[in-house]
């Protein structure tokens, strides 16, 4: 079997005296879509935050393609091919949506490709080529959330970490971004997506690991978890935001 | 008309000085959150730097002072502030306190507590008089040099890519860095222009004043810091309104009051701020979102 692109072993992370995550291990292969749920405070976004680099890790490794990144500062991260859509979108509010997408490709020195880009991602959102001189924070929470996967693609990531994409969207938009989690994952893209809307993500993903209280206490795909609404009810006590 | 015209020009000059310290400040606070009370040791070292050059043609003194500004303000933030980076502010802004004595000091003991004087060009020392209107030279040149110095930062932040990573990092520098935006690398630019806005401000008050001591600039960065707080610390455009909002009423107030009143004009002035500060907390431009430069 190939190496996977990410590995994750042992991964620990502190908050001074709270530990978030204790020893989480995570393999996503090539081409894979792999879910993260679980209750609030489960330790979902510290995964992803210690994988981008965005918290450093109190144990564990993590690997991208082979390469170490567990410790590296994010802005080394992303030059590892991870680009992370944080949770709350995180765009930047007084910048203009063209702004926005160009800091996206802040690690890429290829102009012309980084062009090439920005006209695939304006196509893929065609709402953002309307507003692409507006300031970003004017643009509704849906456009938002449109305009922050856009500029983690302009990275050109081989590894597409999602945080809570849907969460506080209208049930439209909700669809337009697992539609677009979709089409990603058919393009050949790696992605770890971190979801509260358990049901729909279970069913969307690859494989699914079930996170509770910073460790992993199941993983395997929608049927081996007994489908997603099953999987919800049992161990996420059927409550879920959004769905 | 002709004395409004001295007046407005005095004003400008005024505004324009308070706006350059400000910016200095607003500069390293946007990206680090942190008031940088060691501006002022950037501009004392400018000061000393126009003193012992004292003698060499006026370009080459110039470009020296800008370059000890510079390189004083990368090794400060390389030195003193990279450590405490992570640690909360009122850490840094202690550390800025400490690093803003200890040059003093060291200044002191180099070159003693007595002002050291240079003239930085003759021609500051001249006016021009137009019947009753008196300029003095050295306004004139410090509000082109503040309009040029002003005009220039706002083109490198809209116009260039190092600019945009600048703002970006003003407004979230941990999603800046998620995209790859290098951390030490825009500090360091930070550091860097406040360092070539200290170094202008060193030449314009010692051109004023012709002389330098080991608190040189410490008045300049008290004044600087009420003119960003308000103007809205967070933003550089509120760091030059500020500025010019502080010169502007200053000089008013030297106008309008009494003669016996003049020698309090500044506890008025920061009467004025306080109850600025106590209607509008923020400052004059919300820091807010869409207000940034």
């Amino acid at each position: 079997m190939v190496d996977p692109l990410l590995s994750v072993r042992g991964l620990t992370v502190r908050y001074g005296s709270v530990t978030a995550l204790h020893g989480v291990d995570l393999d996503v292969h090539q081409g894979e879509l792999v879910s993260l749920v679980g209750p609030n405070g489960a330790g979902k976004s510290s995964t992803l935050a210690a994988v981008s680099g965005l918290v450093r890790p109190a144990a564990g490794t993590v690997t991208v393609a082979g390469d170490m990144v567990s410790g590296l500062a994010p802005e080394r991260v992303v030059r590892h091919g991870v680009a992370l859509v944080p949770e709350g979108r995180k765009i930047f509010t007084s910048l203009t949506v063209a702004e926005n997408l160009a800091l996206g490709a802040t690690i890429r020195r290829d102009a012309a490709g980084v062009a090439a880009d920005l006209e695939r991602q304006l196509d893929r959102f065609p709402i953002l080529r309307d507003r692409c001189s507006q300031q970003a924070g004017l643009l509704s929470g849906g456009e938002q959330q449109q305009l922050a996967i856009a500029r983690a693609l302009m990275s050109r990531p081989r590894l597409l970490l999602l945080d809570e994409p849907s969460l506080g969207l209208a049930p439209r938009l909700v669809d337009l971004v697992f539609e677009t989690v979709a089409q990603l994952r058919r393009e050949g893209l790696t992605i770890v997506l971190v979801e509260q809307n358990a049901t729909r993500a279970v069913e969307l993903a690859d494989r699914t690991s079930i996170l509770r209280s910073g460790r992993i206490v199941r993983s395997g795909t929608a049927e081996e978890l007994g489908g997603g609404a099953a999987m919800a009810a049992e161990y996420l006590g059927g409550a879920e935001v959004g769905s | 008309m002709s004395t409004l015209l001295q007046s407005l020009v005095n004003a400008l000059n005024l505004g324009g000085l308070y706006a350059l310290y400000a910016l200095g400040m607003a500069m390293v606070f946007g990206i680090l959150r942190l008031v940088n009370f060691a501006h002022s040791s950037l501009i004392m070292a400018g000061g000393y730097t126009l003193v012992f050059t004292a003698g060499l043609p006026l370009i080459v003194r110039l470009v020296l002072t800008v370059a000890v500004c510079v390189a004083l303000a990368l090794v400060l933030e390389l030195v003193a502030f990279r450590g405490v980076r992570a640690a909360a502010p009122e850490t840094m802004l202690v550390t800025s306190f400490a690093v803003s004595m200890l040059l003093a000091s060291l200044a002191e003991s180099l070159f003693g507590a007595l002002p050291r004087s240079t003239d930085v060009d003759p021609v500051f020392r001249e006016s021009w008089t137009f019947g009753q209107v008196y300029l003095p030279k050295i306004n004139v040149v410090t509000v082109i040099v503040v309009a040029v110095l002003i005009g220039g930062l706002g083109l490198f932040l809209t116009r260039t890519p190092a600019g945009l990573r600048m703002r970006a990092a003003a407004e979230d520098f941990s999603t800046a860095r998620l995209l790859g935006v290098a951390a030490d690398r825009v500090i360091s630019l930070a550091f860097a222009i406040s360092g070539v806005l200290a170094a202008a401000a060193a030449v314009l008050l010692l051109g004023a004043n012709g002389s330098v001591t080991p608190t040189f600039g410490v008045n300049a960065v008290l004044f600087g810091l009420i003119a960003a707080v308000v103007g809205g610390l967070s933003s550089l455009r509120g760091a030059v309104v500020g500025g010019f909002v502080l010169g502007g009423a200053s000089q008013v107030l030297q106008e309008v009051l009494p003669v016996a009143l003049t020698p309090f004009r500044d506890a008025l002035l920061f009467a004025a701020v306080f109850c600025l500060l106590v209607v509008r907390p923020g400052g004059l431009i919300r820091s807010g979102q869409g207000v940034r430069v």
